[in-house]
């Protein structure tokens, strides 16, 4: 086993943002806003660092796929462990265009180069909420999935992951070399410290082209509109209840 | 007004005079569209859920509601607001997040509230300076969300999710005082519009200079003043790096003697200790029920290191020399994140937690801080009152700076309990300023200890407390009722 895990970062609008949508309805504004690592991202890097420092995994790579500004997440996963990076290089319409079915041929094509023997990535990125890298790259590479992870615990070259569903918790045990997605109980993400951020300055960052992974970007899908969300409405104020059940009734709520 | 009276007015009706309240329901009303055509028709509510909300804080002091809220978006705004008020004679009450332990946003004379929570922008974060400035809106959970990739924070922690401008208001401070200071120590700057309108910036604008010995030190004027002075609408804050690594610990002890001499000597020693926290056993009884948690039933300090590794090791090993020579229990272990965050949790929710003790209950915490010397006596004394008084009361306290809070339950109905509970705090506030210390660590004078004020600073220092106000504020408009009789 290489001992390699490759951990996926995606740079997005901080959650924090209130979020504006563009006047032409093109998008939503994304100038001078302020962006910040995927949270679900976070705890992907937090459990591949925390599987390090158990000895358990030898290397951490983090990588992104972005424009420039996309270096400054993988400094952040860096200074919270990683060992070294990979930046994968999509800049302009590209990266307008940029969707997980992309994403996760590069993700493949990475994988493979690296041997990695786990790909951990969040369970799905705060601004298109897909849910689909993860899955996508495992049915490309096919290889074992095990997604929504609140635990993951790693016996050999097995991974018991337990997964949130639905129902209640569901525990699978799959082979290496696999693919998870982190859900929001798997852990706290630590926070970067100075000393950290300063000695992250120092790795590696790969730069790779798409093109040199053999993944075309071409994108299948066209976003027509963005919309805001219908205002709220006022609420309306009855004197009785009979007035009370004939308005239930007729807006068909009852 | 005397703390009997405070409290009693909280669960009784005082009046105010007729008169003024008509004059200034008519007042109100002539301003309202100028209201509106500065900060718009969702700016200005008056709204009695909305005026009610802005009336009150976490105290049991009663809610005492606004003629109307305001909700500016900026400090023109603000300003704008302000000048208006000035002019028809509105006292202004300023409004963060209404966490204040003290009463201090009842509009004891009406007016209007000035909500400044659409002012929630983070500006001008200067990581290799430590600096950072932001506006009313922004708390401080939000701030060290947004600063968490930067390997900044910003330490002081009063427990309740605050307006960082309104702990600066009200010179907040925490669990973390002993090692990283209270807000009187981390406010660099503050932007502030007096009562007529004025803008000012107490360090110059823009300013951030790590020191400074440039005139008189209106930054920490206005640290503390309660919204008496102005409206803080921006301030300036000194960042901190991000600890490497943190561990916290429990220590049980057979007496609070036992506690109290550990923590003075572990101090003295020169542990850098981040947090020290003192629960007593009806304390941590209360906080094993309300939390599902299982610490023994006795005298406890809860600790918190913040260090490198190394250092860390170093820390723990003369810590617990001095618990252990003390007759201390062994650590309780808490490394990992999740179960350091359950353990403070624990002891943040130690308010609730004791109004769950004797549900329908009133809780009010009382708040005196003395010198490190003399807490053991000041602990052991105030639990004998307690005992001796019937009285139900939990001692939780950052006992690190000599500060300790005891946390009363009272039955609001019961006349007699009420005034030992009134007997007792003053009893306890006269203690403390006995030894030299004071009968508010980090709460505030707020409604409730405006004669205590007097007999701690002394009628000399009033005066030039009411000198200053009579000066920044002559018409009394900013915060009427508070801190000053």
């Amino acid at each position: 086993m290489s001992g390699r895990v490759l951990v996926g970062v995606k740079r997005v609008i901080d959650y924090a943002v209130k979020i504006r949508v563009k006047p032409d309805n093109s998008g939503v504004v994304t100038d001078g806003v302020k962006h910040s690592m995927n949270p679900f991202c976070e705890i992907a890097v937090e459990e591949a660092v925390k599987l390090k420092e158990k000895k358990l995994i030898k290397e951490v790579v983090a990588v992104s796929c972005g424009p420039q500004q996309s270096q400054e997440t993988i400094r952040t996963a860096l200074a919270m462990g990683a060992d070294r990076g990979i930046h994968v290089e999509v800049a302009g319409k590209d990266y307008e265009t940029l969707g997980p079915l992309q994403v996760s041929k590069i993700m493949a094509a990475l994988a493979k180069k690296e041997d990695a023997q786990l790909l951990i990535l969040g369970k799905q990125a705060i601004d298109d909420d897909c849910n689909q890298t993860g899955q996508m790259t495992a049915a490309l590479l096919d290889w074992p999935q095990g997604t929504f992870a609140s635990e993951v615990s790693l016996d050999g070259d097995k991974v018991k992951v337990v997964r949130e569903i639905d129902g209640g918790l569901e525990t699978i045990k799959i082979s290496t070399p696999a693919v998870l997605t982190a859900d929001l109980r798997l852990n706290t993400p630590r926070y970067a410290t100075l000393p950290n951020i300063m000695k992250a300055k120092k790795k590696k960052i790969a730069n790779v082209k798409p093109a040199d992974l053999g993944v075309d970007l071409t994108s299948r899908l066209e976003v027509l509109k963005v919309e805001e969300p219908p205002q709220r409405e006022a609420g309306v104020k009855v004197e009785t209840v009979e007035d009370l059940v004939g308005k239930l009734k007729e807006t068909g709520r009852i | 007004m005397s703390v009997f009276a405070a409290i009693l007015s909280s669960f009784c009706l005082i009046n105010d005079h007729p008169d003024v309240i008509s004059l200034q329901a008519a007042a109100v009303d002539g301003v309202l569209s100028a209201f509106r055509s500065i900060c718009g028709d969702d700016g200005v509510s008056l709204g009695e859920a909305v005026r009610e909300q802005h009336g009150k804080d976490e105290s049991f002091h009663r809610c005492r509601p606004p003629d109307v809220v305001v909700f500016p978006r900026c400090v023109e705004e603000v300003s704008a607001l302000a000048k208006l008020c000035h002019r028809h004679q509105l006292p202004i009450i300023p409004f963060g997040t209404g966490t204040g332990l003290e009463g201090g946003v009842g509009a004891v004379k009406g007016g209007v509230c000035f909500s400044l929570r659409n002012m929630d922008q983070i500006l001008d974060l200067h990581p290799e300076d430590f600096d950072v400035t932001v506006e009313p809106g922004v708390t401080r959970k939000a701030l060290n969300s947004y600063l968490r990739e930067t390997g900044l924070w910003f330490p002081v922690d009063p427990g309740a999710d605050a307006s960082l401008c309104g702990m600066a208001a009200t010179s907040a401070s925490g669990t973390n005082a002993v090692r990283y200071g209270t807000m009187r120590e981390n406010v660099m700057n503050l932007e502030v519009v007096l009562a007529d309108g004025s803008i000012i910036h107490t360090a110059g604008k823009n300013r951030r200079p790590r020191k400074t010995a440039a005139g008189y030190n209106l930054t920490n004027l206005f640290v503390g003043s309660e919204g008496t002075l102005g409206l803080i609408t921006k301030t300036t804050l000194r960042l901190y790096g991000v600890p490497e690594e943190m561990v916290s610990a429990v220590c049980s002890f057979s007496s609070v003697q036992a506690a109290v001499d550990s923590t003075v000597q572990i101090l003295q020693a020169g542990v850098p200790i981040a947090r020290i926290e003192f629960l007593d056993e009806v304390m941590i009884d209360a906080c094993n029920r309300f939390s599902s948690l299982s610490y023994p039933v006795s005298p406890t300090l809860f600790l918190e290191f913040h260090g490198s590794e190394r250092s860390l090791e170093e820390q723990v090993n003369t810590t617990e020399g001095i618990t252990q020579s003390n007759g201390g229990s062994d650590f309780q272990w808490a490394r990992d994140v999740e179960t350091r965050n359950r353990l403070w949790k624990a002891r943040h929710d130690a308010w609730y937690a004791a109004q769950a003790m004797r549900p329908g209950c009133k809780a009010y915490a009382t708040d005196v801080c003395v010198p490190l010397s003399r807490l053991p006596q000041i602990i052991v004394e105030t639990k004998e009152d307690l005992i001796e008084s019937r009285l139900t009361g939990h001692i939780v306290g950052h006992v690190g700076d000599g500060n300790f809070h005891c946390l009363m339950v009272m039955d609001p109905s019961d006349q007699d309990e009420l005034h030992r509970v009134h007997l007792f705090t003053e009893r306890l506030a006269r203690r403390a300023l006995a030894m030299d210390g004071t009968c508010t660590g980090e709460h505030g004078v707020g409604l409730g200890k405006r004669s205590l004020l007097c007999e701690e600073v002394g009628p000399s220092a009033i005066q030039v407390m009411q000198s200053l106000k009579d000066a920044i504020d002559p018409k009394n408009l900013m915060n009427p009722g508070k801190i000053l009789v």
